[in-house]
């Protein structure tokens, strides 16, 4: 049985799996990482560039953005007005409008600050963006935030780069439960098993940077996360058996000599 | 005239040539034009005006590019 697209916005993708470009040892080890997740999207970050070199090489030189999809990110973050800016900046050089909305707030825990997130989700989408938006894993700012038109509900589910998986799993599936629109953990995925917790509980895709970067051979981890969450998902939609407090014999015991 | 004027080109102090584009500045720092994004004065330089838009004595301009991140 052949499992439906994801669609965001309109868009059409066979992976549910989108990665970050941050923190790898150079654009060529990305790009490989890239081609073994199987990722149709990648995130990334807007910068000035460094004037003194203008021979610095460049990420579009090694992930094409005609065939894979540019997410641009607003990390770094701290006000609307910066978020803004900088997806602005981003639209010009891309020339698409779908963006990742990021707007931080305690550079210790980078918990997203849900009031300027909400401030400035309504600035991008009134600007004709379309606003995926990382949030906190409440199910309230989940709903306001969709009510508001964003494209997809992208929660936590630890603080970001830290690995630690899914800590509220409650909340997560009750986003995904209420959301009409697709549901992406992003943030806080450290292996392929959390992955797929996160896409058995019914999330549409994930979204993993560090957990794929910073394994021992992250070329091999992208492609653990491939198949962590097309084994997530198939388990999603298979539908597990319910749980019993006690033993549940697998043999017959009608015929035992 | 001055031939030359001061602009502030990504928090830094840089010197142009009067009248300069930004299409000038670009291929004056060997940019790739189609690959970056340019904004004077918090405001956003679309592509296709590169060339027509010209410099000010005084202007800030922001040049970036997507790198990589989460």
């Amino acid at each position: 049985m052949q499992d439906k697209p994801l669609i965001i916005a309109g868009r059409e993708f066979q992976s549910r799996l989108i990665i970050g470009t941050g923190k790898y040892k150079g654009y060529a080890q990305n790009a490989a990482a890239l081609a073994a997740s199987g990722a149709q999207m990648v995130t990334v970050a807007m910068r000035r560039v460094n004037v003194m070199n203008p021979d610095e090489p460049m990420l579009v030189d090694f992930i094409d953005p005609k065939s894979v999809t540019y997410l641009p990110n607003t990390a770094g973050c701290f006000t609307g007005e910066d978020a803004v800016r900088t997806l602005r900046l981003a639209r010009e050089a891309g020339g698409w409008s779908l963006v990742k909305l990021e707007v931080l707030s305690d550079p210790k825990h980078l918990y997203p600050d849900m009031e300027e997130t909400m401030r400035a989700a309504k600035m991008l989408i009134e600007d004709g963006f379309e606003v995926m938006v990382y949030c906190t894993d409440d199910p309230v700012f989940a709903k306001k935030l969709e009510d508001l038109g964003c494209v997809a509900i992208m929660p936590l589910g630890a603080p970001i780069g830290s690995g630690l998986g899914l800590q509220n799993k409650v909340s997560i599936r009750l986003i995904v439960e209420q959301s009409t629109v697709p549901v992406i953990v992003d943030a806080g995925v450290g292996t392929a098993s959390e992955a797929a917790e996160a896409m058995e509980l019914g999330c549409d895709a994930i979204i993993t940077n560090t957990a794929i970067a910073e394994a021992q051979d992250p070329i091999r981890m992208a492609r653990a996360m491939k198949h962590a969450v097309m084994a997530g998902r198939e388990a999603y939609l298979a539908g597990r058996m319910a749980k019993k407090r006690y033993a549940d014999p697998s043999s017959p015991l009608a015929g035992l000599i | 005239m001055a031939k030359s004027m001061n602009i502030t080109l990504n928090g830094k102090r840089h010197t142009v040539q009067n009248n300069a584009s930004i299409a000038d500045l670009l291929t004056g720092l060997k940019l790739p034009l189609a690959k970056v994004a340019v904004e004077r004065n918090l405001c956003i330089v679309p592509r296709s005006t590169f060339e027509s838009v010209h410099l000010s004595d005084g202007d800030r301009i922001e040049i970036v590019r997507f790198i990589g991140g989460g």
